[in-house]
């Protein structure tokens, strides 16, 4: 484990606790939402056959760099009606919800903040602390856009956990544990035995797993997607009605940390998804590191695999945002409650069953 | 040696903490001239009327209540989900019949147009009008 090897170098428990909490931080967050905010807009204007920004270094790739170089140096405005210690501490509780889901999340074998035994428990818990700070954000500012913004994205939030949670049970039925670690080491060999194909179950049950467990992946991904309000679910930030949703007053150094939690987030849910479905940091086709016999390569290798699998959903969400027009909030609610739920419900029935007999 | 909640402890910390770095640190950075057009609230121009510190649409907490009845439910499940393997049919059963229950209650506020975003037409109970046929075999 990481934690093992800073504390041989450091010879102190805090200090390396410290680094390997800074650790996903500085290594993944930064570079991934520098990398994601230029990817996106280039997805975007690749899909309306436009180029994008081409201006800043070689085919645009140093425009976040000023993006945030600007943003640093834009003012501050907390407006005078707003209710300052909730405006102060919003964008703080935004970020520690987004940032807390990375301590579970395994990027590899060797690299989890923290081997919680509760993990996925404690990130879907974690993601609470979100929604409560985008409705501090939107009330403590007292604008009628970022009120209702943050109302309805927080109604969205609420309701597309459910799913999800019901989704992760199935997934803790057929595992027994809720250990991150011990979920993607159970899914290791070749792809046959990532949870979208059933899991590492034997015989006849795995066969009527696959299209459950197709089922289950898709109303995850839907509902994940829901969570993090990006387009078809984009409601509480929809441009053209609402300004820019919960965050319309903010400016500055206190936006850049709501824009950067977004995109946290969005890496967040992908991860979870592919760890519990596509078999977390395991190689679909078996590693080099065995091949060579050399074994400190194995855990690069699956920290690759793993943000390989997490950017690919991430570009999924950014392909999904040009491709499917807005919902309605009555098609929203309708979505959630009267479909995603029943499904699951049943699903989850099912795979009871199928796992006792 | 933390335990692994110490740990996330650990992680919490940092976050809040470099969002509170950022912040101090982009103050030296930015500049600061507030003027009073600067701190109204804005609303894409118009100078802003009424409070939005209003009453709100009471469809967000009928979908809070029922979010929290589920994520009650969906918390005494997690232990079920973990162990109902070692009770064999019994152990899934208990859920099973939980979860039925749970079924009806959801079934009960879809009839009665709570899952409906738009405010549904209320269905009240009402006697019926036709007057209702007597049976008359009783003579033969």
């Amino acid at each position: 484990m990481i934690y093992d090897f800073f504390f041989k170098l450091t010879n102190s428990n805090f200090l390396a606790d410290l680094i390997q909490s800074l650790l996903p931080l500085f290594i993944f967050i930064l570079p991934f939402a520098l990398f994601a905010v230029l990817f996106e807009r280039k997805v975007s204007a690749h899909m309306q056959d436009r180029l994008g920004p081409m201006r800043v270094g070689y085919h645009g790739i140093l425009q976040t760099v000023a993006d945030i170089l600007k943003l640093v140096q834009k003012e501050d405005i907390i407006p005078t009606l707003a209710d300052k210690p909730l405006f102060n501490i919003a964008p703080v509780l935004v970020f520690a919800g987004s940032y807390l889901a990375f301590a579970a999340i395994p990027f590899s074998s060797a690299f989890i903040g923290s081997n919680i035994d509760l993990g996925i428990i404690f990130i879907i818990a974690a993601s609470g602390f979100v929604v409560a700070g985008i409705l501090m954000a939107g009330w403590s500012s007292n604008n009628k856009y970022s009120l209702l913004g943050a109302m309805r994205s927080a109604a969205q939030i609420i309701s597309y956990e459910i799913p999800t949670v019901l989704v992760v049970l199935s997934v803790i039925m057929i595992t027994g544990t809720t250990n991150l670690l011990t979920l993607s080491e159970m899914q290791t060999g070749h792809f046959w035995n990532w949870m979208i194909f059933g899991g590492p179950v034997m015989g006849i049950a795995k066969f009527i797993f696959i299209p459950i467990m197709i089922i289950n992946f898709v109303i995850i991904y839907i509902s994940t997607l829901a969570e993090v309000n990006r387009t078809p679910f984009d409601i509480p930030e929809a441009e053209s009605e609402l300004v820019s949703g919960y965050h319309t007053e903010y400016s500055g150094m206190k936006f850049a940390m709501f824009f950067l939690s977004e995109y946290a987030n969005m890496f967040a849910v992908s991860a979870i998804v592919a760890a519990l479905f596509l078999g977390g940091y395991q190689s679909p086709i078996g590693y080099l590191g065995n091949l060579f016999g050399v074994h400190w390569l194995i855990p690069i290798e699956q920290f690759f695999w793993f943000t390989a699998k997490g950017i690919f959903f991430v570009f999924v969400q950014m392909w999904l945002r040009w491709t499917l027009p807005r919902l309605r909030v009555d098609q929203l609610m309708a979505l959630c409650w009267k479909y995603l739920i029943p499904i699951a419900f049943v699903n989850l029935l099912i795979i009871g069953l199928i796992t006792v007999l | 040696m933390l335990i692994e909640f110490g740990k996330v402890f650990v992680f919490l910390s940092v976050a809040v903490v470099f969002v509170i770095i950022a912040i101090i640190a982009a103050r030296f950075i930015r500049p600061a001239r507030p003027t009073h057009e600067k701190m109204l609230t804005y609303e894409c121009g118009e100078n802003p009327i009424g409070t939005p510190w209003v009453k709100f649409n009471i469809r967000f907490y009928v979908v809070a209540l029922i979010f929290l009845i589920f994520d009650v439910e969906v918390v005494l499940l997690i232990p079920w989900a973990l162990v109902y393997k070692g009770f064999g049919i019994g152990g899934f059963l208990v859920g099973a019949i939980f979860l039925f229950m749970l079924g009806l209650g959801m079934a009960y506020e879809w009839r009665k147009g709570d899952l409906e975003w738009v405010k549904p037409k209320v269905i009240l109970p009402t006697l019926r009008k036709e007057p209702v046929e007597i049976k008359e075999d009783v003579a033969a």
